[in-house]
């Protein structure tokens, strides 16, 4: 479980993880919706660059990023196949049903491409920003929403809590199963129906230890007056610095590129 | 039953910027029916040590023989390895999930594949040695008091009947009545049926009173490997290390170097005792 690196946090001293988190969350967003407007190979390429020294610039290694991807590379292949067998147009290879045309292949690139920069796009989010950053900038991002009675800081709270209570399940998950397979349980052999009973011992002692901590945290919450948003002021508020307007100005750059490649191809 | 370590090493992270050494080349002789306490500071590397003797994480390098047989084998049936070697984790409470203690009790033996006869009888037998008697059978483990909870969950593993018990901290979190006791039932167990007990402990005085042989670990080796009185006697480097001999030794010490001809060796209160008593007798 521990080698799933997609979504987590890389401790590493960067310009990138010192921008402001309402930055990177509007770096995200522009890159992952301009994905869908780039064309053609010039297009492509413009994006990957532009990733390219976003990823050099953050100081979070290639490698990483890479073991990042495993986890979709079954969906990635799936939308290669289909992309490449299920496009018409000018066929290139045919053996019996199948037919590879050039369109297919073009297609089926581009769409593995698209796919790949898509996750490191987001990933980069989460590789550069703690938890706390991330929901602090959402909450002051959407901060207009109170407006409307929208509870924001309630609900980046819940998620701020949500995301720190992830490692601490998994290593749970972890300690409860070590336990019961010294006790002789099995949690990979069996058939499907067995496999699904023999998680109880692992689920029912994970829910309660859930259960045991939430309860543990809003009575420290309490115990610290804990009592929502209003009035609340932060140690350390959000300020815009001169390398997040700079970021910015990158961005505006990159968006002007890839709008300019649209008109004129 | 002996288990046999040789260059056991363990990494975290392998291969990242966060790795990190748990063990390091640890080499250790465990025979038949010792009582060893084990200890060391936080993070000194005992739980990752302990969790290797029940094969449940796989050493990075080194082997671990069990009766001359390396676990590692491919033919080798952790399984059994599990039935012979018990371990209760730090707060081994945490892992009860049936709906009433018996039957929390008989889910090691049960994966054990024994005839539910004996399954009860060890059931039985295991939680008349934690002090629980048939009033607990039926209740839910959810609605004991900690320390009972803590009782039930040594007896799953008790019931086991390993020929290994290892114990990761059984007392902490307990008042000294339920340490007392637990320890005690564990010391009894040992010589009563001739078992291996591993003890995990951060209490000097409850390894000196129990054990035959201490192994001290620090960053991921084993420092000092010997009887109670040899590992004690190098109180000042174990301070060093973030450990202290027990408390009853430094007061033997102090006694010596005032002109008392006591044993500095003492390291329980009868012993101190013993020799004190001597002493003043001989003035």
């Amino acid at each position: 479980m521990r080698s799933i690196t997609l979504g987590q946090y890389y401790p590493v001293e960067s310009p990138i993880h010192k921008l402001d988190p309402r930055v990177k969350l509007a770096v995200t967003l522009i890159y992952v919706i301009s994905l869908f407007f780039v064309e053609g190979f010039i297009g492509y390429l413009v994006a990957a660059v532009f990733m390219a020294v976003y990823i050099r610039m953050s100081n979070v290694p290639f490698s990483f990023i890479v073991r990042g991807l495993k986890p979709i590379i079954f969906l990635l292949l799936f939308s290669v196949v289909f992309n490449l067998f299920l496009t018409s147009g000018e066929v290139l290879v045919q053996f019996w049903i199948f037919r590879i045309t050039r369109e297919g292949v073009e297609l089926a690139v581009f769409m593995a491409i698209r796919l790949i920069l898509l996750i490191i796009g987001s990933s980069m989010m989460t590789y550069t920003t703690t938890p706390n950053q991330l929901t602090d900038g959402l909450e002051k991002s959407l901060g207009f929403l109170r407006k409307v009675n929208f509870p924001i800081h309630e609900i980046s709270m819940m998620m701020s809590i949500a995301l720190r209570f992830i490692p601490i399940l998994v290593e749970e998950t972890d300690k409860i199963m070590k336990a019961q397979t010294a006790r002789g349980a099995d949690f990979e052999e069996g058939s499907l129906i067995q496999r699904a009973k023999n998680l109880i011992p692992l689920l029912v002692p994970l829910f309660i230890s859930a259960f045991r901590r939430a309860t543990d945290l809003a009575m420290a919450m309490e115990a610290r007056c804990y009592h929502g948003g209003d009035g609340r002021t932060k140690m350390k508020p959000l300020r815009y610095q001169h390398r997040d307007k700079v970021m910015y100005a990158m961005m505006a750059c990159y968006l002007c590129v890839i709008a300019a490649l649209r008109v004129v191809l | 039953m002996s288990i046999t370590l040789k260059d056991v090493t363990y990494c975290y992270n392998q291969g990242t910027a966060m790795e990190v050494y748990a063990l390091k080349n640890v080499n250790l002789f465990i025979p038949d029916g010792q009582f060893i306490g084990l200890i060391g500071h936080t993070g000194s590397g005992k739980s990752t040590l302990i969790q290797h003797l029940d094969g449940l994480v796989k050493a990075t390098s080194g082997e671990i023989y069990y009766n001359d047989q390396n676990i590692y084998d491919e033919n080798f049936s952790m399984k059994t390895l599990r039935a012979k070697v018990g371990l209760v984790f730090q707060y081994p409470e945490h892992q009860l999930f049936e709906v009433d203690v018996f039957t929390d009790v008989c889910f090691g033996p049960k994966n054990l594949g024994l005839p539910q006869e004996e399954i009860e009888k060890r059931a039985e037998e295991s939680l008349k040695l934690v002090g629980l008697d048939r009033s607990y059978y039926k209740k839910s483990p959810f609605e004991l008091s900690g320390g009972e909870k803590r009782r039930v969950a040594i007896a799953g593993v008790l019931a086991m009947e390993p020929e290994v018990l290892v114990l990761d901290e059984p007392t902490a979190g307990l008042d000294p009545r339920g340490r007392d006791d637990i320890l005690d039932q564990i010391a009894f167990l040992q010589k009563e049926r001739k078992i291996t007990v591993v003890l995990v402990s951060h209490s000097m005085e409850d390894v000196a009173k129990y054990v035959d042989r201490i192994i001290v670990m620090n960053h991921g080796q084993a420092v000092y490997d010997g009887t109670v009185k040899e590992v004690f006697r190098h109180y000042k480097e174990l301070e060093a290390i973030g450990l202290a001999a027990p408390q009853v030794t430094y007061l033997m010490h102090q006694l010596k170097e005032k002109g008392f001809a006591v044993d500095e060796d003492a390291t329980t209160v009868e012993e101190a005792k013993e020799s004190i008593l001597r002493a003043l007798g001989r003035k």
